[in-house]
């Protein structure tokens, strides 16, 4: 599904942000990305999204590969990728439907069947009854929550979420948290990066990758003997 | 389909930016416009006067008729003449009459009519400079019973010389207008992309192609061009009526130019939207 091989990222002013990192994950699986501020987190999930290249080695995602994608192809990617942000990146202007009926649209969706499906996303996540909302009507929770829908749209084979309790309270963190559980439930691989550690420990059962100063030092799934600590 | 709908849609949510860039598209266009109808204007002044550029060759009293004959045939065979007229001494007095009506009476009194017969030749349009007019005059001089050939070589070398500064001018000046008349739209298609930057980068991000991508974009460069150029049509109307009504008087322009002039700001702003967009395509 996602499979990292031998990864390094250097940007010209900032350097190495990534080294050497390996990384494979399954279909359906939960994982979390952690690590201090700087260590790669984000990197790694635009790399992943295939907003970058590596400098050296190879991602190969749901089967495309940087060594082979042409910058034209990459939309084929980014329909089997979904992706959340801290900072929800909404369409401000637009109610929540039209954030998410936009994304049915540019994408190829018929006419005729995309309000109903945007409606279904918004459904999914808890939202029908503030399809009509306007982005700053919605609370940052509710926010999160149509963000996920639209990731959502194109029915992704892997869901990708960049620190995305980060603005949250508790609550909203939960009813999200909760929500990605139920995605990953109905077989969608969900892979989050935060540096929340005591929301890690609430969920013991899924997978931990940590990233330090863009080395991986720790994935919770490795074998003994394996270059990464493991649980 | 969706792409109108999303190029109309943008002028519905952000009408002050949208209205602001078609306003920029049409005074830019506007500036145009007015060097348009200048220009046109000066031409057409040129080209009447050019219409009275004619070779008059005078002819000896003694000339036979059937040798007339022959050089007003000869001359009209000539490819970039239109016409020739033959003018006896008796229709050249009746002419000298009726334009100097001053001196009718100086034309009553005389016991010989002094005036030579002629040949007048008139030239085809675009063919009436300098080159052509002497060569013309050398050949009508080759006649042996031809007196002289007159055109007014000064009058016709300042009028070709006024027409080459024109078209000079024309070149120069019009190409420094065309020229910020672009960048004035190409920067206004600019800001209205970049404030619409996240739009694109969330395309980008959820799985649009770029084609998909850019039509609205495009479409919607094209609209303002159109509505600049309508404008910018409607300025420059308002500025000839305005001459026409209180200065003096001057012609409107060709429909050939005003359709070109506002094509243009849609062929143009679609463009520039083009361009805009690039870098954000790129970015993602």
């Amino acid at each position: 599904m996602i499979k990292l091989t031998n990864v390094s990222k250097e940007y010209p002013k900032r350097g190495h942000v990534l080294r050497d990192v390996t990384l494979h994950m399954k279909k359906g699986e939960f994982a979390f990305l952690t690590g201090h501020s700087g260590s790669g987190k984000s990197t790694t999930l635009r790399l992943i999204h295939m907003a970058d290249r590596p400098t050296n080695g190879e991602v190969c995602v749901t089967g495309y590969s940087t060594d082979r994608i042409t910058d034209r192809d990459l939309w084929k990617v980014r329909r089997r990728v979904g992706f959340v942000f801290q900072d929800f990146r909404l369409l401000p202007g637009r109610t929540a439907l039209e954030n998410v009926s936009f994304v049915l649209e540019v994408t190829g969706t018929a006419s005729k069947d995309v309000v109903q499906r945007a409606q279904r996303l918004l459904a999914q996540v808890g939202l029908s009854t503030k399809a009509g909302a306007l982005v700053h009507e919605l609370s940052g929770g509710e926010q999160q929550r149509v963000a996920i829908a639209r990731a959502l749209a194109n029915d992704p084979y892997v869901l990708l979420a960049d620190e995305p309790t980060g603005n949250l309270d508790d609550r909203a963190t939960r009813g999200v948290m909760d929500l990605f559980w139920d995605i990953n439930a109905k077989g969608m691989a969900v892979l989050m990066a935060t540096h929340d550690l005591d929301l890690v420990r609430r969920y013991p059962h899924a997978r931990l990758f940590e990233l330090d100063q863009g080395e991986l030092v720790y994935d919770s799934f490795a074998a003994e003997g394996d270059h990464v600590r493991p649980t | 389909m969706y792409a109108l709908r999303e190029a109309l849609n943008a002028f519905r949510r952000a009408p002050m930016l949208t209205g602001l860039s078609s306003a920029m598209v049409g005074l830019a266009l506007f500036v145009v416009g007015l060097f348009g109808l200048a220009t046109y204007n000066l031409q057409l002044a040129l080209t009447t006067i050019e219409e009275r550029v004619e070779i008059s060759v005078h002819l000896r009293d003694d000339a036979r008729q059937s040798e007339i004959d022959l050089a007003h045939r000869e001359l009209e065979e000539i490819a970039e003449v239109r016409s020739v007229t033959f003018l006896s001494k008796r229709d050249a007095l009746d002419r000298a009459r009726a334009e100097f009506p001053d001196f009718r009476e100086l034309f009553s009194d005389l016991e010989v009519n002094p005036l030579p017969q002629s040949l007048e030749i008139e030239l085809v349009p675009g063919e009436r400079n300098l080159e052509i007019v002497e060569s013309i005059a050398a050949t009508a001089m080759t006649y042996p019973f031809v007196e002289d050939a007159f055109y007014g070589r000064e009058w016709v070398d300042k009028l070709f010389t006024l027409r080459r500064v024109g078209a000079a001018t024309t070149a120069v000046l019009g190409g420094a207008f065309a020229l910020v008349a672009a960048l004035i739209i190409a920067t206004a298609l600019r800001i209205a992309i970049f404030a619409r930057k996240e739009e694109i980068y969330v395309m980008r991000l959820v799985g649009a192609k770029k084609e998909s991508i850019r039509r609205p974009f495009l479409l919607e460069g094209a609209m303002t061009g159109l509505i600049g150029g309508m404008i910018a049509w409607l300025l420059t109307w308002g500025t000839y009526r305005s001459v026409y009504a209180f200065l003096f008087h001057v012609a409107w322009l060709p429909p050939s130019w005003v359709m070109g002039g506002i094509g243009t700001g849609v062929v143009f702003g679609a463009i520039a939207s083009s361009f805009a967009i690039r870098r954000y395509l790129r970015e993602v």
